[in-house]
Protein backbone atom coordinates (compact mmCIF):
# COMPACT_ATOMS: atom_id res chain seq x y z
CA UNK A 1 0.00 0.00 0.00
CA UNK A 2 1.69 3.56 -0.64
CA UNK A 3 -0.01 6.31 1.35
CA UNK A 4 0.11 10.11 -0.17
CA UNK A 5 -0.45 13.10 1.61
CA UNK A 6 -0.91 15.92 -0.83
CA UNK A 7 -1.06 19.85 0.73
CA UNK A 8 0.50 23.08 1.26
CA UNK A 9 1.58 23.14 5.43
CA UNK A 10 1.41 27.13 4.79
CA UNK A 11 -2.01 27.79 3.61
CA UNK A 12 -4.49 26.29 6.03
CA UNK A 13 -6.65 23.59 6.00
CA UNK A 14 -5.00 22.86 2.72
CA UNK A 15 -2.36 21.19 5.40
CA UNK A 16 -4.45 18.27 6.10
CA UNK A 17 -3.04 15.82 3.57
CA UNK A 18 0.62 16.55 5.22
CA UNK A 19 -0.29 16.37 8.41
CA UNK A 20 -2.54 13.10 7.85
CA UNK A 21 0.61 11.41 6.23
CA UNK A 22 2.59 12.83 9.39
CA UNK A 23 0.13 11.34 11.89
CA UNK A 24 0.49 8.12 9.84
CA UNK A 25 4.15 8.05 10.71
CA UNK A 26 3.28 8.74 14.03
CA UNK A 27 1.32 5.58 13.99
CA UNK A 28 4.07 3.54 12.49
CA UNK A 29 3.05 3.46 9.28
CA UNK A 30 4.55 4.85 5.62
CA UNK A 31 3.28 7.45 3.70
CA UNK A 32 4.69 9.90 1.25
CA UNK A 33 4.26 13.51 1.20
CA UNK A 34 3.63 15.06 -2.00
CA UNK A 35 4.38 18.96 -2.03
CA UNK A 36 5.36 18.97 -5.63
CA UNK A 37 3.21 19.48 -9.16
CA UNK A 38 0.75 16.77 -10.91
CA UNK A 39 4.12 15.11 -12.40
CA UNK A 40 5.32 14.02 -9.53
CA UNK A 41 2.41 12.87 -7.72
CA UNK A 42 2.43 10.30 -10.97
CA UNK A 43 5.84 9.40 -10.18
CA UNK A 44 4.79 8.75 -6.18
CA UNK A 45 1.72 6.26 -7.13
CA UNK A 46 3.09 4.90 -10.66
CA UNK A 47 4.05 0.94 -9.91
CA UNK A 48 2.04 0.86 -6.85
CA UNK A 49 -0.73 -1.97 -6.94
CA UNK A 50 -3.02 -0.54 -4.27
CA UNK A 51 -2.52 2.95 -3.13
CA UNK A 52 -4.17 5.85 -1.04
CA UNK A 53 -3.99 9.90 -1.77
CA UNK A 54 -5.44 12.35 1.26
CA UNK A 55 -5.49 16.02 0.28
CA UNK A 56 -7.95 18.43 1.13
CA UNK A 57 -11.53 19.20 -1.15
CA UNK A 58 -14.10 21.87 -1.08
CA UNK A 59 -16.84 20.28 -2.70
CA UNK A 60 -19.11 22.47 -0.46
CA UNK A 61 -20.01 19.89 2.58
CA UNK A 62 -19.22 21.04 5.92
CA UNK A 63 -15.84 21.52 6.99
CA UNK A 64 -14.19 18.30 8.44
CA UNK A 65 -16.57 15.64 6.02
CA UNK A 66 -14.45 12.85 4.82
CA UNK A 67 -14.86 11.81 1.49
CA UNK A 68 -13.36 8.54 0.17
CA UNK A 69 -13.73 8.16 -4.07
CA UNK A 70 -12.19 5.41 -5.84
CA UNK A 71 -10.31 6.21 -9.00
CA UNK A 72 -11.02 3.35 -10.92
CA UNK A 73 -15.07 4.76 -11.16
CA UNK A 74 -16.55 7.96 -12.60
CA UNK A 75 -15.10 10.32 -10.60
CA UNK A 76 -17.09 13.71 -9.49
CA UNK A 77 -14.23 15.92 -9.65
CA UNK A 78 -14.13 18.95 -12.23
CA UNK A 79 -10.60 19.97 -13.58
CA UNK A 80 -8.69 21.90 -11.21
CA UNK A 81 -8.37 24.70 -13.25
CA UNK A 82 -7.72 25.62 -16.74
CA UNK A 83 -4.22 27.14 -15.58
CA UNK A 84 -0.85 24.83 -15.46
CA UNK A 85 -0.78 25.28 -11.97
CA UNK A 86 -4.14 23.77 -11.60
CA UNK A 87 -3.37 20.87 -12.86
CA UNK A 88 -3.62 18.56 -10.15
CA UNK A 89 -4.90 15.08 -8.80
CA UNK A 90 -8.01 14.81 -11.18
CA UNK A 91 -5.43 15.47 -14.03
CA UNK A 92 -2.84 13.21 -13.13
CA UNK A 93 -5.38 10.57 -12.18
CA UNK A 94 -6.86 11.09 -15.32
CA UNK A 95 -3.39 11.60 -17.37
CA UNK A 96 -1.73 8.21 -15.56
CA UNK A 97 -5.52 5.95 -16.89
CA UNK A 98 -4.35 7.62 -20.41
CA UNK A 99 -0.78 6.45 -19.79
CA UNK A 100 -2.14 3.01 -18.28
CA UNK A 101 -0.20 4.11 -14.59
CA UNK A 102 -2.79 4.04 -12.43
CA UNK A 103 -2.18 1.88 -9.58
CA UNK A 104 -5.27 -1.31 -9.68
CA UNK A 105 -6.53 0.36 -6.84
CA UNK A 106 -6.60 4.27 -6.04
CA UNK A 107 -8.63 5.66 -3.15
CA UNK A 108 -8.63 9.50 -2.66
CA UNK A 109 -9.49 10.23 1.23
CA UNK A 110 -10.47 14.03 0.27
CA UNK A 111 -11.22 16.32 3.71
CA UNK A 112 -13.45 19.27 3.45
CA UNK A 113 -11.92 22.15 3.88
CA UNK A 114 -12.97 25.83 4.24
CA UNK A 115 -9.94 28.45 5.39
CA UNK A 116 -7.23 28.29 2.77
CA UNK A 117 -5.58 31.46 3.82
CA UNK A 118 -1.82 31.89 4.44
CA UNK A 119 -0.27 31.82 7.52
CA UNK A 120 -2.86 30.29 9.26
CA UNK A 121 -3.46 26.69 10.96
CA UNK A 122 -6.17 24.55 10.10
CA UNK A 123 -9.60 24.59 11.29
CA UNK A 124 -10.15 22.10 14.75
CA UNK A 125 -12.95 20.30 12.29
CA UNK A 126 -10.53 19.64 10.11
CA UNK A 127 -7.80 18.17 12.78
CA UNK A 128 -10.23 16.15 13.91
CA UNK A 129 -10.92 14.51 10.25
CA UNK A 130 -7.19 14.06 9.53
CA UNK A 131 -6.92 12.19 12.91
CA UNK A 132 -9.91 10.48 11.85
CA UNK A 133 -8.59 9.72 8.38
CA UNK A 134 -4.91 8.54 9.65
CA UNK A 135 -6.64 6.15 12.06
CA UNK A 136 -9.32 4.52 9.30
CA UNK A 137 -6.34 3.89 7.00
CA UNK A 138 -3.97 2.69 10.22
CA UNK A 139 -6.90 0.30 11.08
CA UNK A 140 -7.21 -0.71 7.71
CA UNK A 141 -3.99 -1.92 7.04
CA UNK A 142 -3.38 -3.18 10.64
CA UNK A 143 -6.41 -5.54 9.78
CA UNK A 144 -4.93 -6.40 6.37
CA UNK A 145 -1.58 -7.53 7.85
CA UNK A 146 -3.51 -9.54 10.85
CA UNK A 147 -5.28 -11.74 7.59
CA UNK A 148 -2.19 -12.16 5.73
CA UNK B 1 -19.86 34.40 -39.77
CA UNK B 2 -17.51 36.10 -42.49
CA UNK B 3 -17.69 39.29 -45.30
CA UNK B 4 -18.27 42.40 -43.72
CA UNK B 5 -20.58 41.35 -41.01
CA UNK B 6 -20.25 42.16 -37.10
CA UNK B 7 -19.54 39.61 -35.09
CA UNK B 8 -17.90 38.99 -31.63
CA UNK B 9 -15.27 35.98 -30.52
CA UNK B 10 -15.87 35.09 -27.10
CA UNK B 11 -13.93 32.46 -25.61
CA UNK B 12 -14.51 32.45 -21.54
CA UNK B 13 -12.07 30.58 -20.86
CA UNK B 14 -8.55 30.17 -22.19
CA UNK B 15 -6.79 26.68 -21.10
CA UNK B 16 -3.55 25.60 -21.13
CA UNK B 17 -1.91 28.65 -20.03
CA UNK B 18 -0.74 29.73 -16.51
CA UNK B 19 -3.11 32.14 -14.52
CA UNK B 20 -6.05 33.69 -15.42
CA UNK B 21 -7.48 36.37 -17.43
CA UNK B 22 -9.63 37.10 -20.59
CA UNK B 23 -8.96 38.37 -24.26
CA UNK B 24 -11.73 40.33 -25.92
CA UNK B 25 -11.63 40.82 -29.57
CA UNK B 26 -14.01 42.96 -31.24
CA UNK B 27 -14.39 43.12 -35.42
CA UNK B 28 -16.65 44.37 -38.15
CA UNK B 29 -15.52 42.08 -41.14
CA UNK B 30 -12.52 42.34 -41.34
CA UNK B 31 -11.16 44.92 -39.37
CA UNK B 32 -10.69 44.71 -35.42
CA UNK B 33 -11.52 47.50 -33.59
CA UNK B 34 -10.70 46.20 -30.06
CA UNK B 35 -8.40 43.81 -28.55
CA UNK B 36 -8.11 43.45 -25.04
CA UNK B 37 -5.90 40.98 -23.06
CA UNK B 38 -7.72 41.37 -19.66
CA UNK B 39 -5.84 40.40 -16.35
CA UNK B 40 -8.09 40.57 -13.78
CA UNK B 41 -6.90 38.64 -10.74
CA UNK B 42 -5.86 40.99 -8.04
CA UNK B 43 -2.44 42.39 -8.10
CA UNK B 44 -0.54 40.52 -5.92
CA UNK B 45 1.95 43.29 -4.12
CA UNK B 46 5.03 41.39 -4.43
CA UNK B 47 7.30 44.67 -4.37
CA UNK B 48 4.98 46.50 -1.44
CA UNK B 49 6.27 42.37 0.46
CA UNK B 50 9.47 43.08 -0.04
CA UNK B 51 9.83 46.61 1.37
CA UNK B 52 11.25 46.82 4.58
CA UNK B 53 12.52 43.39 4.38
CA UNK B 54 16.16 42.08 4.88
CA UNK B 55 17.63 41.75 1.61
CA UNK B 56 18.54 38.49 2.43
CA UNK B 57 14.96 37.55 2.47
CA UNK B 58 14.60 39.01 -1.41
CA UNK B 59 15.08 35.18 -3.22
CA UNK B 60 12.97 33.59 -1.25
CA UNK B 61 10.21 35.64 -0.87
CA UNK B 62 10.26 36.20 -4.94
CA UNK B 63 10.72 32.46 -5.59
CA UNK B 64 6.64 32.28 -4.58
CA UNK B 65 5.92 34.47 -7.10
CA UNK B 66 5.55 31.67 -9.42
CA UNK B 67 5.79 27.19 -8.82
CA UNK B 68 7.10 27.01 -12.77
CA UNK B 69 9.78 29.64 -12.83
CA UNK B 70 10.89 30.40 -9.04
CA UNK B 71 14.62 30.04 -10.46
CA UNK B 72 14.23 32.87 -12.49
CA UNK B 73 12.89 35.17 -10.01
CA UNK B 74 15.55 34.37 -7.53
CA UNK B 75 18.68 34.56 -10.13
CA UNK B 76 17.09 38.54 -10.98
CA UNK B 77 16.92 38.75 -7.03
CA UNK B 78 20.11 37.61 -6.13
CA UNK B 79 22.41 39.76 -9.16
CA UNK B 80 20.37 42.83 -8.79
CA UNK B 81 21.31 42.44 -4.69
CA UNK B 82 24.56 41.81 -5.29
CA UNK B 83 25.18 44.34 -7.59
CA UNK B 84 23.71 46.86 -4.92
CA UNK B 85 25.62 45.58 -2.65
CA UNK B 86 29.23 45.22 -4.34
CA UNK B 87 29.52 41.66 -4.20
CA UNK B 88 31.62 39.25 -6.68
CA UNK B 89 30.56 35.93 -6.06
CA UNK B 90 32.90 32.53 -6.71
CA UNK B 91 33.07 31.39 -10.86
CA UNK B 92 32.03 28.17 -9.66
CA UNK B 93 29.10 30.01 -7.80
CA UNK B 94 28.12 31.31 -11.37
CA UNK B 95 28.62 28.08 -13.15
CA UNK B 96 25.74 26.06 -11.10
CA UNK B 97 23.45 29.27 -11.31
CA UNK B 98 23.58 28.69 -14.85
CA UNK B 99 23.26 24.77 -14.28
CA UNK B 100 20.44 25.99 -12.08
CA UNK B 101 18.58 27.93 -14.56
CA UNK B 102 19.21 24.77 -17.51
CA UNK B 103 16.98 22.78 -15.00
CA UNK B 104 14.24 25.54 -14.84
CA UNK B 105 14.22 25.86 -18.65
CA UNK B 106 14.25 22.22 -19.42
CA UNK B 107 10.95 21.57 -16.86
CA UNK B 108 9.24 24.66 -17.97
CA UNK B 109 9.96 24.13 -21.64
CA UNK B 110 9.19 20.30 -21.36
CA UNK B 111 5.40 21.20 -20.04
CA UNK B 112 5.33 23.81 -22.56
CA UNK B 113 6.01 22.07 -25.99
CA UNK B 114 4.30 18.88 -24.73
CA UNK B 115 1.85 19.55 -22.51
CA UNK B 116 0.52 22.83 -23.09
CA UNK B 117 1.05 23.46 -27.16
CA UNK B 118 1.90 20.28 -28.73
CA UNK B 119 -2.20 19.49 -28.30
CA UNK B 120 -3.25 22.26 -30.81
CA UNK B 121 -0.67 20.92 -33.30
CA UNK B 122 -2.20 17.55 -32.71
CA UNK B 123 -5.75 18.16 -32.73
CA UNK B 124 -6.41 17.54 -28.92
CA UNK B 125 -8.40 19.34 -26.61
CA UNK B 126 -5.52 18.49 -24.30
CA UNK B 127 -2.86 16.45 -22.78
CA UNK B 128 -5.09 13.59 -21.70
CA UNK B 129 -6.89 13.21 -24.89
CA UNK B 130 -3.22 13.36 -26.50
CA UNK B 131 -2.08 10.78 -24.42
CA UNK B 132 -4.48 8.18 -25.50
CA UNK B 133 -2.88 8.61 -29.03
CA UNK B 134 0.32 9.55 -28.22
CA UNK B 135 1.55 7.26 -25.14
CA UNK B 136 5.16 6.75 -25.71
CA UNK B 137 5.21 10.55 -26.61
CA UNK B 138 3.81 11.99 -23.44
CA UNK B 139 5.73 9.64 -21.15
CA UNK B 140 9.40 10.40 -23.00
CA UNK B 141 7.65 14.31 -21.99
CA UNK B 142 7.61 13.45 -18.72
CA UNK B 143 10.71 11.97 -18.11
CA UNK B 144 12.47 15.50 -19.65
CA UNK B 145 10.73 17.33 -17.48
CA UNK B 146 11.56 15.13 -14.57
CA UNK B 147 15.23 15.79 -15.04
CA UNK B 148 14.97 19.41 -15.29
CA UNK B 149 12.98 19.15 -11.74
CA UNK B 150 15.79 17.16 -10.48
CA UNK B 151 18.60 19.56 -11.39
CA UNK B 152 15.97 22.11 -9.12
CA UNK B 153 15.64 19.75 -6.39
CA UNK B 154 19.49 18.94 -6.20
CA UNK B 155 20.63 22.42 -6.56
CA UNK B 156 17.87 24.14 -5.00
CA UNK B 157 16.96 21.64 -2.15
CA UNK B 158 13.25 20.92 -3.57
CA UNK B 159 11.60 20.63 -7.05
CA UNK B 160 9.06 23.80 -6.81
CA UNK B 161 10.17 26.97 -4.80
CA UNK B 162 13.37 26.05 -4.03
CA UNK B 163 15.73 27.16 -0.49
CA UNK B 164 19.37 27.07 -1.35
CA UNK B 165 19.84 30.35 -3.57
CA UNK B 166 21.34 33.19 -1.62
CA UNK B 167 22.94 36.34 -2.46
CA UNK B 168 26.46 35.87 -2.64
CA UNK B 169 25.99 32.27 -3.45
CA UNK B 170 24.14 29.38 -2.06
CA UNK B 171 23.47 28.03 1.82
CA UNK B 172 24.59 24.56 0.16
CA UNK B 173 26.73 23.39 -3.01
CA UNK B 174 26.36 20.28 -4.29
CA UNK B 175 29.40 17.75 -4.41
CA UNK B 176 30.27 16.34 -8.19
CA UNK B 177 28.98 13.37 -7.39
CA UNK B 178 25.37 14.46 -6.89
CA UNK B 179 26.12 16.33 -9.97
CA UNK B 180 27.62 13.32 -11.74
CA UNK B 181 24.51 11.26 -10.91
CA UNK B 182 22.72 13.59 -13.53
CA UNK B 183 24.85 12.94 -16.32
CA UNK B 184 22.60 9.84 -17.69
CA UNK B 185 19.30 10.70 -17.41
CA UNK B 186 20.86 14.18 -19.42
CA UNK B 187 21.93 12.38 -21.73
CA UNK B 188 18.95 10.72 -22.90
CA UNK B 189 17.17 14.11 -22.28
CA UNK B 190 19.70 15.62 -24.94
CA UNK B 191 18.87 12.94 -27.26
CA UNK B 192 14.92 13.24 -26.63
CA UNK B 193 15.16 17.24 -27.13
CA UNK B 194 16.91 16.47 -30.67
CA UNK B 195 14.47 14.54 -31.85
CA UNK B 196 12.10 17.00 -30.35
CA UNK B 197 13.48 19.15 -32.55
CA UNK B 198 12.55 16.81 -35.53
CA UNK B 199 9.42 16.35 -34.25
CA UNK B 200 8.21 20.09 -34.15
CA UNK B 201 9.43 19.92 -38.01
CA UNK B 202 6.56 17.84 -39.14
CA UNK B 203 4.02 19.86 -37.44
CA UNK B 204 1.89 22.59 -39.59
CA UNK B 205 2.03 25.89 -38.33
CA UNK B 206 -0.11 28.93 -40.06
CA UNK B 207 1.27 31.37 -42.68
CA UNK B 208 1.72 34.66 -39.97
CA UNK B 209 4.76 36.29 -39.38
CA UNK B 210 5.27 39.81 -38.28
CA UNK B 211 7.79 43.07 -37.85
CA UNK B 212 8.98 42.08 -34.18
CA UNK B 213 11.07 44.06 -31.58
CA UNK B 214 12.96 41.22 -30.00
CA UNK B 215 14.74 42.27 -26.88
CA UNK B 216 16.62 39.25 -24.95
CA UNK B 217 20.12 39.70 -22.80
CA UNK B 218 22.93 38.82 -25.33
CA UNK B 219 26.68 37.64 -23.79
CA UNK B 220 29.85 37.86 -25.41
CA UNK B 221 30.87 33.84 -24.88
CA UNK B 222 27.29 32.31 -24.12
CA UNK B 223 23.69 31.81 -24.87
CA UNK B 224 22.21 34.38 -22.28
CA UNK B 225 21.17 32.68 -18.73
CA UNK B 226 21.69 35.53 -15.80
CA UNK B 227 24.38 37.75 -17.37
CA UNK B 228 24.71 40.35 -20.60
CA UNK B 229 23.42 43.73 -22.02
CA UNK B 230 20.17 43.85 -23.28
CA UNK B 231 19.86 43.68 -26.85
CA UNK B 232 17.16 43.90 -29.67
CA UNK B 233 16.91 43.61 -33.47
CA UNK B 234 16.18 47.51 -33.63
CA UNK B 235 19.30 49.17 -32.17
CA UNK B 236 18.72 49.18 -28.04
CA UNK B 237 21.86 47.93 -26.85
CA UNK B 238 21.98 48.57 -22.74
CA UNK B 239 23.46 47.56 -19.43
CA UNK B 240 20.08 46.79 -16.90
CA UNK B 241 20.58 49.94 -14.82
CA UNK B 242 19.21 51.79 -18.08
CA UNK B 243 16.40 49.41 -18.31
CA UNK B 244 13.95 51.85 -16.91
CA UNK B 245 15.35 54.90 -19.42
CA UNK B 246 14.67 52.99 -22.18
CA UNK B 247 11.40 50.86 -21.32
CA UNK B 248 8.12 52.69 -19.92
CA UNK B 249 5.30 50.99 -17.44
CA UNK B 250 2.23 52.13 -17.76
CA UNK B 251 -1.28 51.35 -16.29
CA UNK B 252 -4.71 50.36 -18.56
CA UNK B 253 -7.57 49.84 -17.32
CA UNK B 254 -8.62 46.31 -18.22
CA UNK B 255 -5.59 44.73 -16.77
CA UNK B 256 -4.29 44.32 -13.62
CA UNK B 257 -0.33 43.56 -14.82
CA UNK B 258 1.62 46.83 -16.42
CA UNK B 259 1.88 46.97 -19.78
CA UNK B 260 5.45 47.65 -21.00
CA UNK B 261 6.72 49.30 -24.07
CA UNK B 262 10.17 50.25 -25.56
CA UNK B 263 9.68 54.19 -25.09
CA UNK B 264 9.04 56.15 -28.48
CA UNK B 265 8.36 52.31 -29.98
CA UNK B 266 5.93 50.51 -28.36
CA UNK B 267 5.38 46.64 -27.75
CA UNK B 268 8.22 44.25 -27.85
CA UNK B 269 8.54 40.58 -28.18
CA UNK B 270 10.66 38.62 -25.03
CA UNK B 271 11.47 35.10 -24.59
CA UNK B 272 12.29 31.80 -26.42
CA UNK B 273 11.97 33.92 -30.23
CA UNK B 274 14.00 37.19 -29.22
CA UNK B 275 16.50 35.09 -27.61
CA UNK B 276 17.31 32.45 -30.87
CA UNK B 277 17.22 35.35 -32.78
CA UNK B 278 19.96 37.70 -31.34
CA UNK B 279 21.63 34.87 -30.08
CA UNK B 280 21.82 32.29 -32.98
CA UNK B 281 25.31 32.28 -32.99
CA UNK B 282 26.23 31.55 -29.13
CA UNK B 283 24.02 27.94 -29.69
CA UNK B 284 26.31 25.14 -29.14
CA UNK B 285 27.14 23.55 -32.42
CA UNK B 286 24.23 20.33 -31.05
CA UNK B 287 21.70 23.27 -31.06
CA UNK B 288 22.75 24.77 -34.00
CA UNK B 289 22.81 21.47 -35.72
CA UNK B 290 19.38 20.20 -34.54
CA UNK B 291 17.40 23.85 -35.76
CA UNK B 292 19.69 23.78 -39.31
CA UNK B 293 18.26 19.92 -39.84
CA UNK B 294 14.67 21.26 -39.01
CA UNK B 295 15.14 24.01 -41.23
CA UNK B 296 14.87 26.77 -38.32
CA UNK B 297 17.22 29.84 -38.81
CA UNK B 298 16.76 33.29 -37.55
CA UNK B 299 15.22 35.60 -37.99
CA UNK B 300 12.09 33.52 -37.38
CA UNK B 301 9.30 35.90 -37.17
CA UNK B 302 6.20 33.36 -37.16
CA UNK B 303 4.58 33.15 -33.34
CA UNK B 304 3.66 29.76 -33.99
CA UNK B 305 6.64 28.08 -34.31
CA UNK B 306 7.87 29.05 -31.07
CA UNK B 307 7.36 25.24 -30.16
CA UNK B 308 10.21 24.47 -32.39
CA UNK B 309 12.51 27.27 -30.84
CA UNK B 310 11.68 26.09 -27.25
CA UNK B 311 12.95 22.60 -28.62
CA UNK B 312 16.18 23.96 -29.43
CA UNK B 313 16.42 26.08 -26.51
CA UNK B 314 16.03 22.13 -24.37
CA UNK B 315 18.71 20.78 -26.39
CA UNK B 316 20.92 23.76 -25.54
CA UNK B 317 19.57 23.73 -21.84
CA UNK B 318 20.65 19.71 -21.54
CA UNK B 319 24.06 20.22 -23.77
CA UNK B 320 24.93 23.01 -21.57
CA UNK B 321 24.18 21.36 -18.16
CA UNK B 322 26.27 18.63 -19.45
CA UNK B 323 29.09 20.40 -20.11
CA UNK B 324 28.49 22.56 -16.77
CA UNK B 325 28.56 19.20 -14.73
CA UNK B 326 31.88 17.70 -16.68
CA UNK B 327 33.67 21.40 -15.67
CA UNK B 328 32.46 21.31 -12.10
CA UNK B 329 34.62 21.65 -9.16
CA UNK B 330 32.96 23.12 -5.77
CA UNK B 331 33.74 26.47 -4.91
CA UNK B 332 35.96 26.68 -1.62
CA UNK B 333 32.77 28.50 0.26
CA UNK B 334 28.87 27.89 -0.80
CA UNK B 335 28.44 31.77 -0.41
CA UNK B 336 31.04 34.81 0.44
CA UNK B 337 30.07 37.30 3.11
CA UNK B 338 27.17 39.98 2.19
CA UNK B 339 27.52 43.06 5.00
CA UNK B 340 25.10 45.38 5.15
CA UNK B 341 25.23 48.60 2.28
CA UNK B 342 23.19 51.15 1.09
CA UNK B 343 22.80 50.45 -2.40
CA UNK B 344 21.12 50.53 -5.68
CA UNK B 345 20.98 47.54 -8.11
CA UNK B 346 19.56 46.12 -10.99
CA UNK B 347 19.57 42.93 -12.62
CA UNK B 348 18.04 41.18 -16.03
CA UNK B 349 17.64 37.64 -16.29
CA UNK B 350 16.32 34.97 -18.91
CA UNK B 351 13.37 33.44 -17.31
CA UNK B 352 12.20 30.54 -19.75
CA UNK B 353 9.20 33.30 -20.68
CA UNK B 354 11.53 35.90 -21.45
CA UNK B 355 13.66 38.76 -20.02
CA UNK B 356 12.83 39.24 -16.07
CA UNK B 357 13.98 43.06 -14.29
CA UNK B 358 14.72 43.86 -10.68
CA UNK B 359 15.86 46.58 -9.18
CA UNK B 360 16.40 46.84 -5.29
CA UNK B 361 17.22 49.95 -3.12
CA UNK B 362 18.64 48.81 0.09
CA UNK B 363 19.22 50.62 3.46
CA UNK B 364 22.33 50.65 5.61
CA UNK B 365 20.65 48.64 8.03
CA UNK B 366 20.37 45.67 4.70
CA UNK B 367 16.77 46.64 4.95
CA UNK B 368 14.98 46.72 0.94
CA UNK B 369 13.50 50.75 0.72
CA UNK B 370 12.40 49.92 -2.80
CA UNK B 371 11.36 46.84 -5.16
CA UNK B 372 10.45 47.04 -8.90
CA UNK B 373 9.89 43.33 -10.47
CA UNK B 374 8.92 43.63 -14.32
CA UNK B 375 8.20 39.55 -15.58
CA UNK B 376 8.72 38.78 -19.35
CA UNK B 377 4.59 38.26 -19.38
CA UNK B 378 4.03 41.76 -18.32
CA UNK B 379 6.05 42.80 -20.77
CA UNK B 380 4.85 41.10 -23.77
CA UNK B 381 0.85 42.16 -23.02
CA UNK B 382 1.06 44.60 -25.10
CA UNK B 383 2.81 42.36 -28.05
CA UNK B 384 -0.03 39.56 -27.41
CA UNK B 385 -2.67 42.51 -27.92
CA UNK B 386 -0.59 43.53 -31.28
CA UNK B 387 -0.52 39.79 -32.63
CA UNK B 388 -4.29 39.04 -31.94
CA UNK B 389 -5.30 42.08 -33.62
CA UNK B 390 -3.51 40.63 -36.94
CA UNK B 391 -4.27 37.05 -36.30
CA UNK B 392 -7.92 38.02 -35.99
CA UNK B 393 -7.77 39.88 -39.34
CA UNK B 394 -6.21 37.10 -40.75
CA UNK B 395 -9.38 34.52 -39.49
CA UNK B 396 -12.12 37.08 -40.46
CA UNK B 397 -13.19 34.64 -42.91
CA UNK B 398 -13.12 31.75 -40.33
CA UNK B 399 -16.39 30.11 -38.68
CA UNK B 400 -16.36 31.70 -35.45
CA UNK B 401 -15.61 28.86 -33.48
CA UNK B 402 -12.75 28.04 -35.12
CA UNK B 403 -11.53 31.85 -35.16
CA UNK B 404 -11.44 31.54 -31.48
CA UNK B 405 -9.66 28.41 -30.79
CA UNK B 406 -6.95 29.83 -33.30
CA UNK B 407 -6.88 33.00 -31.18
CA UNK B 408 -6.29 30.93 -27.98
CA UNK B 409 -3.71 29.32 -30.06
CA UNK B 410 -2.04 32.48 -30.57
CA UNK B 411 -1.43 33.68 -27.02
CA UNK B 412 -0.56 29.88 -25.96
CA UNK B 413 2.68 30.49 -28.34
CA UNK B 414 3.56 33.21 -25.72
CA UNK B 415 3.70 30.28 -22.76
CA UNK B 416 2.21 33.34 -20.68
CA UNK B 417 2.52 33.02 -17.13
CA UNK B 418 -0.15 35.41 -16.08
CA UNK B 419 0.32 34.29 -12.34
CA UNK B 420 3.91 36.03 -12.56
CA UNK B 421 2.33 38.93 -14.27
CA UNK B 422 -0.07 39.14 -11.68
CA UNK B 423 -2.30 35.93 -12.45
CA UNK B 424 -5.79 33.41 -15.84
CA UNK B 425 -7.77 34.58 -19.41
CA UNK B 426 -10.96 34.48 -20.61
CA UNK B 427 -10.86 35.11 -24.89
CA UNK B 428 -13.69 36.84 -26.14
CA UNK B 429 -13.77 37.46 -29.55
CA UNK B 430 -16.32 40.06 -30.57
CA UNK B 431 -17.35 40.54 -34.61
CA UNK B 432 -19.64 42.98 -35.14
Amino acid sequence: MRIIGCGNLHRGDDAAGIIAAERLRALGVEAAVCVGGFAQLMDMWHGADDAIVIDAVVTGAPAGTVHVWDANRPLPFVKSSPSTHGMGIAEAIELSRALKRLPARLRIYGIEGQNFELGTPPVPEVVEAVEEVARRIAGELQTQSEIA
Amino acid sequence: MSGRGTRTIKVDTLARVEGEGAIYIKMAGDRVSDVKLKIYEPPRMFEAFLRGRHFLEAPDITARICGICPIAYQMSAVHALERALGIKIDPAVRLLRRLFYCGEWIESHALHVYMLHAPDFLGYQDVIEMAKDHQPLVEKALRLKKIGNRIVQVIGGREIHPISAVVGGFHKTPCKSQLQELVSELEWALDFSIETVNWTSTLQFPDFEQDYEFVALRHPDEYPFNEGRLVSNHGLDIDAAEYEDRFDEMHVKHSNALHSIVRGRGSYLVGPLARFNLNFDKLPEVARKAAADARLKPPVKNLFRSIAVRAVELVFSCAEALRIIAEYEPPAAPRVETPNRRGVGQAITEAPRGILYHRYAVDENGLIVTAKIVPPTSQNQRRIEDDLREYAAHLAAWPLEEATWKCEQAVRCYDPCISCATHFLKVILDRQ
